[in-house]
Order: C-alpha cells, then structure tokens, then sequence
C-alpha cells in the first residue's frame, strides 16, 4: 500500500498482441481526462499503480477460439483481476469486455452476431443506470450516441444471471433508437434485452461493446463518450477527498488500489 | 505412456441461438438439400496426448474443455479418444 502523494490520476491502459484501440483509449485518458495514461504489455505483471485499468477493443489474439478466450490467460490478468477484486475501476470496451467475461469478472458470454456480419456504425445507448461509478455524469434515461465495431457482440446469459442483472440494475446500457426506445430494430447484434454493456456485483467492473473512447472529441462525431471518463474521474475524486482534507493522516488509499 | 488422439468437438449449446448454423441452413436450403431440419456449426480440435490410461487423459482433456477449450455459458463439448500408440 503506498501513499498518494498527487491528485493525477494515473490511467493503465493494457495492451494484448492484436489490441488495436489502446491508443484510443490512451487519447481518451491523457488529452480528454487529463490523466496520466501509459500502456501495460500484455506480459507484465505489475500494472504500476494506477487508479483505472483499461482493456480496449481489437482482437487479442487474433480472436482465436474465441474473443477473449486466450487473452484472460495473460500474465497481465492476474493483476487486473486482483485490482478489480480490490474495488479498482476496470472499464472494458468491446474486445476488453468479452475479456473480462472470458475471465469471469462479468457474468454472460458475447457470441456471434445475430447477423453473422461484422458491424461498424454508430448506435444510440439509453444509459440505464446513472448511479455507477461510470456514468454518473450522465442522467437515467439519457441517450448517448456512440459506435460500435464488432463481429461478436450479442449479449448472452443464462435466464437466471439475466434476471439477476436486471433486478441489482447491473445493465447499465442499452442499444436504443433516437427516442430512447429499446427495440429489435435498434438492437445491432441481437444481444438478450438489448444489453449493451454491464457491470459487475461490487459495481467496479464495466464492460460496454460500444467504444466511449471513439466518441470523446467533436472531430470524432460525438463527445457522448466523455461522461465515462469523467464519471470514473468524479468518483476516484470523491474518494481522494478524505484523505486531501486531512493533513495530519497519512494519504488513504482509495478502495481499490491493490 | 500411451499416445492417445484425442478428438474435442465443441458446438453451441442446445437452445442458444446459432446464427451460423442458422445461416448454413439456410444456404443448405436455396440449394434445394431438402429436409435439412437443424444445422449447428461448431469446432474441432483434435490433439495427441500422452498418458498411462485412457481415464485419466479423458480427464485432462475435461480440464483443457473447461478451463480453455469451450466455454461452458455457451457451447457444449463432446470427447473422443483412440489409442494410437
């Protein structure tokens, strides 16, 4: 346990062979969140302190098997997941979430598309949840547009894991149309209930097939990505809080840095 | 030590959508192959394994199907083993 000694947030954005949005995720992290961001190779073991763990989209691995399935056995993992069963902030986009199913730290498994086609094209989100340490920037019902890029993004669970997401709210998107209404039509890959991304029992694990990353600059078509980053940034700030107000105890350690 | 081929089959699991089987079927059908009534598109891996007896390379290759080889949400697996040594 060491002490916090700056407020800058420190961003670890892992990268597996066939990783192909860490540099997006970095972008995200370093220019639009103002962290300090810096990659961690899939064979390290240490992911050197941060207070967010990224694991972006691409194809680790090639996709061999299937996504996801031989990245979970990188060294890299066990940190990530001793990080995460500390409380630490890990978000998973696109091939980083069906890692993090792969690795069991989310529930449900993501499978071809209903389509068999690969799809890249933006989609509208209903944020569920407004009340996780990922999207409290945004309001419940909100609807974000944001793209997607993946072949294997339909969501499934079995009926008893699905309905009890839905009871903890543990969905925190959904793919919707322009009016927020979840539909078939609105729902590119045929994911159950038209889950679009989750999060995990203690709330700190979210994995999202859309890529917030690619949608945090106006160039890029959207900035309605943002409010994960700056959500996760609001939450770490508040538990940074106690610990700038004191001066004569030692720097706590937000939940979560292992 | 015996050599063993052993052959793992894995496909979706029972009543899980299979969009590629769904697909093939439907493929099957424009061609006019008629009477096609399910397809399922799963994967092989066949792999040589050495071991004393054929129960305990059955129970390796059940701890390659769970730990790696299948994942057990959504496919199922089948394993077959001859004794090629």
């Amino acid at each position: 346990m060491t002490s916090r000694t700056s407020v800058e947030l420190r961003v670890a954005v892992v990268t597996f062979p066939g990783s192909n949005c860490d540099h997006d995720c970095y972008r995200a992290a370093k220019d639009v969140l103002g962290a300090h961001a810096y990659f961690v190779w899939h064979r390290e073991r240490d992911l050197r302190e941060p207070d967010i763990v990224i694991l972006p989209g691409g194809f680790s691995y090639g996709d061999y098997l299937r996504a996801g399935a031989i990245a979970r056995f990188s060294p890299v993992m066990d940190a990530v997941r001793r990080f995460a069963e500390n409380g630490g902030l890990v978000l998973g986009t696109c091939n980083g979430f069906q890692v993090l199913c792969e690795a069991g730290l989310l529930p449900g498994a993501l499978v071809r598309n209903a389509s068999l086609r690969f799809i890249g094209r933006w989609v509208r989100l209903r944020v569920e949840n407004a009340d996780t340490p990922f999207t409290t920037a945004y309001r419940e019902g909100q609807v974000l547009r944001i793209p997607i890029a993946h072949g294997e993004g339909n969501y499934v669970a079995d009926p008893a894991t699905l309905e009890r997401l839905e009871a903890e709210r543990r969905v925190v998107f959904r793919y919707c149309d322009a009016e927020g209404r979840v539909t078939d039509e609105a729902n590119p890959n045929g994911s159950l209930n038209g889950i679009a991304g989750i999060v995990n029992e203690a709330g700190n694990v979210l994995g999202v097939m859309p890529h917030p990353e690619r949608a945090v600059e106006a160039l890029l078509g959207s900035t309605d990505g943002v409010g994960v980053f700056e959500s996760m940034r609001a939450h770490l700030r508040a538990a940074f809080a106690p610990a700038r107000d004191s001066q004569e105890a030692p720097a706590a350690a937000p939940a979560g840095r292992p | 030590m015996n050599r063993y081929l052993v052959e793992i089959r894995i496909v979706p699991r029972e009543g899980l959508l299979d969009p590629e089987g769904k697909a093939v079927q439907n493929a099957l059908r424009s061609l006019e192959f008629t009477g096609v009534e399910d397809v399922r598109v799963g994967r092989l891996v066949r792999l040589e394994l050495a071991g004393a007896t054929p129960e305990e390379v059955r129970a390796r290759a059940e701890d390659m199907c769970r730990r790696l080889l299948a994942n057990p949400i959504t496919e199922d697996y089948e394993i077959d083993l001859e004794n090629i040594s």
